[in-house]
């Protein structure tokens, strides 16, 4: 189960970031951003000044779970699209290889048709980056470099600390 | 599961209150709501019914500090605690870090204590956990009633690891950060033990 952390680096960050910069422009959406299952935000892109991305992120992920609750009794693997309209804001959430979760939420200055089309190849192209995120830290955690890195420099001391 | 992210410095753990049908689950992360600083937390979202009873889960996020300049943060879920929400109760411990199991000291709910005790060890099965392996506090909750059972008798029936645990009245705030901190630094040390 800890092998399937999600870690993130710096060079795959930004790749995504440009990614999900580009469908914000593309898909004329208000906010885009990506959120893994477990609800934790990964990135975004738009203006997410007024939004509360941390719940938002949280909720969604919960959206997923639930909708993924009712696809599997009734037989289905997964329901890949969520789409819910507003009088004003739209939201559209995809998944992306299972693990990654994309939302886009737009005005009627953008149109469902539109963003469909934009996430579905956002999709194709963010889905390649995760795999190569979990082919680096597959290589990493075999080299031993991720332990270098960061927890070999963390203490059980930094870890008390932490709760004084 | 933890998200370690490299990029803006941060580690994300997640940690769930377990725990039978009103055993004080939300009412943890309502005072840890409460007592910690605005900078520190995020929106306690809770998804209740209209009897406040927790229909889908509460969240709260929550920033513990820095170490080596990676930012430590907890997102804290409860389940919803009724016998009949088994399905949404699955859902949540996915990608679990932690767990805090609540458990209602009086006497009348001890068997609602071990069909929830069970309930967890066998959800947690499902998405290939074993609890034995996971960072895992008990909370004898609500202590300051007259009606409840010696801790000693209940650790016999709940407690047979001797994990930690600790006595609660999260009404008042009694135990609560004591649990929180006791889970957080297992989490932690977990995350250390490997990488």
């Amino acid at each position: 189960m800890i092998g399937s952390d999600l870690v993130m680096y710096e060079e795959e960050f930004r790749k995504i970031d440009s990614e999900l910069q580009k469908l914000h422009q593309q898909a004329n959406a208000k906010v885009v951003f990506l959120v893994d299952k477990n609800g934790q935000l990964i990135a975004s892109a738009g203006d997410t000044h007024d939004i509360d991305t941390t719940s938002l992120a949280s909720l969604t992920a919960g959206n997923i779970a639930a909708t993924g609750g009712i696809a599997r009794l009734l037989g289905e693997k997964e329901f890949t699209i969520l789409f819910h309209e507003g009088e004003k804001d739209n939201i559209h959430i995809s998944l992306i290889g299972q693990r990654i979760i994309l939302v886009v939420i737009f005005d009627s200055r953008s149109s469902l048709g539109l963003v469909r089309l934009r996430v579905k190849k956002a999709a194709e192209i963010l889905g390649k980056i995760f795999e190569e995120i979990t082919q680096k830290v597959d290589k990493e955690k075999g080299e031993g470099k991720l332990e270098e890195s960061l927890f070999a420099e963390i203490s059980d001391e930094d870890i008390d600390n932490l709760f004084r | 599961m933890s998200f370690i992210n490299y990029s803006s410095r941060e580690i994300n753990c997640k940690i769930v209150y377990y725990g039978p049908g009103l055993c004080g689950k939300t009412t943890n992360l309502q005072y840890i709501y409460r007592r910690t600083n605005p900078e520190q937390k995020g929106k306690l979202i809770s998804l209740a019914t209209e009897t406040e009873r927790t229909l889908f889960f509460d969240f709260l996020p929550l920033t513990l500090g820095d170490i080596k300049g990676f930012r430590i943060r907890f997102h804290l879920y409860t389940v919803p605690g009724q016998v009949f929400y088994a399905a949404s109760r699955k859902l949540i411990l996915k990608g679990v870090d932690g767990v805090v199991f609540v458990a209602d000291s009086q006497i009348e709910r001890m068997d609602s204590n071990i069909e929830s005790f069970e309930d967890l060890k066998i959800n947690l099965a499902e998405q290939g956990y074993e609890l034995e392996k996971l960072p895992f506090v008990i909370q004898y909750n609500k202590r300051d009633l007259p009606n409840v059972v010696p801790v000693a008798d209940m650790d016999k029936l709940l407690n047979n690891r001797k994990i930690p645990w600790f006595e609660g009245v999260a009404v008042t705030g009694k135990g609560v950060f004591e649990t929180l901190k006791v889970v957080a630094k297992q989490v932690l040390f977990e995350l250390k033990k490997h990488y």
